[in-house]
């Protein structure tokens, strides 16, 4: 189960930069540890994640193995207009795990 | 000087309870004497635990949550239906653990008592002790309590256990011969390689380790320690770990609870 926290100001000013927060609960599983079994734990890692203002996109990432478990990203936008900003993370197996937030810009 | 101002500047990060922490805390020995592992941190290891977005223990917490609210066992029963609001209920209780638990005589963690409740009133499998459903419940648990003082070892019934626990804490173990006391009460503040030894007062359980990359009990920690000295570690729910919470609670009395802590 992924489960993920969002943060986005719930109101800003037109022209205001706002920090956007997103922590998603995920193993991370590099590919390169084995179990107690001995053999590979397969890959599985969040390898790309996607965040959109209005359906337009304004940050993206690649993740790779390094990154730790649990991967926690902040960065920032220009407050454009009122509306939907949408996080999707896929990992490995192809799985999207998606949030949105609303957002009032005055 | 310099610690008291640390003291309260923590404190009132913390965003509790600031004025009781401090008088609490000059009541028992002087606040520059105890530390939490939060001030043996980098800042920004400290930065990750104070903002809840940043904080991957919430990510417990909020499964917590959704825990807390599940219907579980033969009854189809959840935690909320008989103790309700959580802030309120749940409020200051784990502060208090470990605490004397009359049917058995002995004192029980929140963990085990948490299974003792999911199998008697829910009537449901107990979770397995370190499992994810486990660490989310106490975890959500524990955080009704953040920022308020431990009050653990109040019942005087306690006090065999809670001195059965020291003799335990102060007991040279293992192959490399080292008593828990050894680096946490003789050595604190140096290095035992790279890592800076805290004074272990287990103020902000369950916590998220980034060395683990997840969430543990203060009995998986105190696993580590004991595999670090190379001594066998008791198995999870042994009596001897609730002996040594209780110590260890006891003696952070009054300092405030961080839950969900992150740690290095």
């Amino acid at each position: 189960m992924a489960r993920a926290l969002i943060n986005v100001p719930a109101k800003a000013k037109r022209g205001d930069i706002i920090e956007i927060k997103a922590l998603i609960s995920h193993p991370m599983e590099t590919g390169y540890r084995t179990g107690p079994d001995g053999a590979l734990v397969p890959r599985d890692i969040i390898n790309r994640f996607i965040c959109t203002y209005n359906g337009e996109e304004i940050f993206s990432a690649d993740l790779f193995p390094a990154i730790a478990a649990n991967p926690f990203l902040s960065f920032t936008t220009t407050a454009t207009e009122s509306g939907r900003i949408a996080f999707r993370w896929i990992d490995d197996r192809g799985q999207a795990y998606l949030e949105t937030a609303e957002i009032a810009v005055e | 000087m310099r610690g008291v101002l640390k003291n309260v500047a923590l404190t009132a990060g913390f965003g509790g309870v600031l004025a009781l922490c401090i008088s609490l805390a000059t009541a028992q020995s002087p606040p520059s004497e105890r530390k939490s592992g939060f001030e043996f941190m980098s800042p920004e290891s400290q930065a990750t635990q104070q903002d809840d977005f940043s904080n991957p223990g919430m990510l417990w917490v909020a499964e917590g949550e959704a825990v807390w609210n599940a219907k579980a066992g033969v009854l189809g029963r959840s935690c909320a239906e008989c103790h309700g609001d959580a802030s309120v209920s749940m409020k200051g209780v784990a502060a208090r653990y470990p605490v004397y638990f009359a049917e058995s005589g002995r004192p029980i963690d929140l963990q085990s008592r948490i299974n003792v409740c999911r199998k008697t009133n829910q009537n449901a499998t107990p979770f397995p002790l370190e499992g994810r459903d486990l660490l989310a419940l106490s975890s959500f648990i524990g955080k009704q309590s953040r920022g308020m003082p431990i009050t653990t070892g109040e019942d005087n019934r306690l006090e065999p256990f809670r001195a059965r626990g020291q003799e335990l804490y102060e007991q040279r173990q293992g192959q490399l011969n080292f008593s828990c006391a050894n680096c946490h009460d003789d050595n604190w503040g140096r290095r035992l390689a790279s890592s800076m030894i805290p004074q272990s007062h287990p103020t902000g359980y369950p916590l998220y380790r980034l060395e683990w990359q997840g969430m543990g009990s203060l009995q998986r920690r105190l696993r580590n320690c004991m595999t670090g000295v190379r001594a066998e570690p008791y198995p999870y729910g042994s009596q001897e770990y609730v002996e040594l919470e209780l110590f260890l609670m006891t003696r952070a009395k009054g300092m405030p609870l961080e839950t969900p802590a992150v740690r290095p």
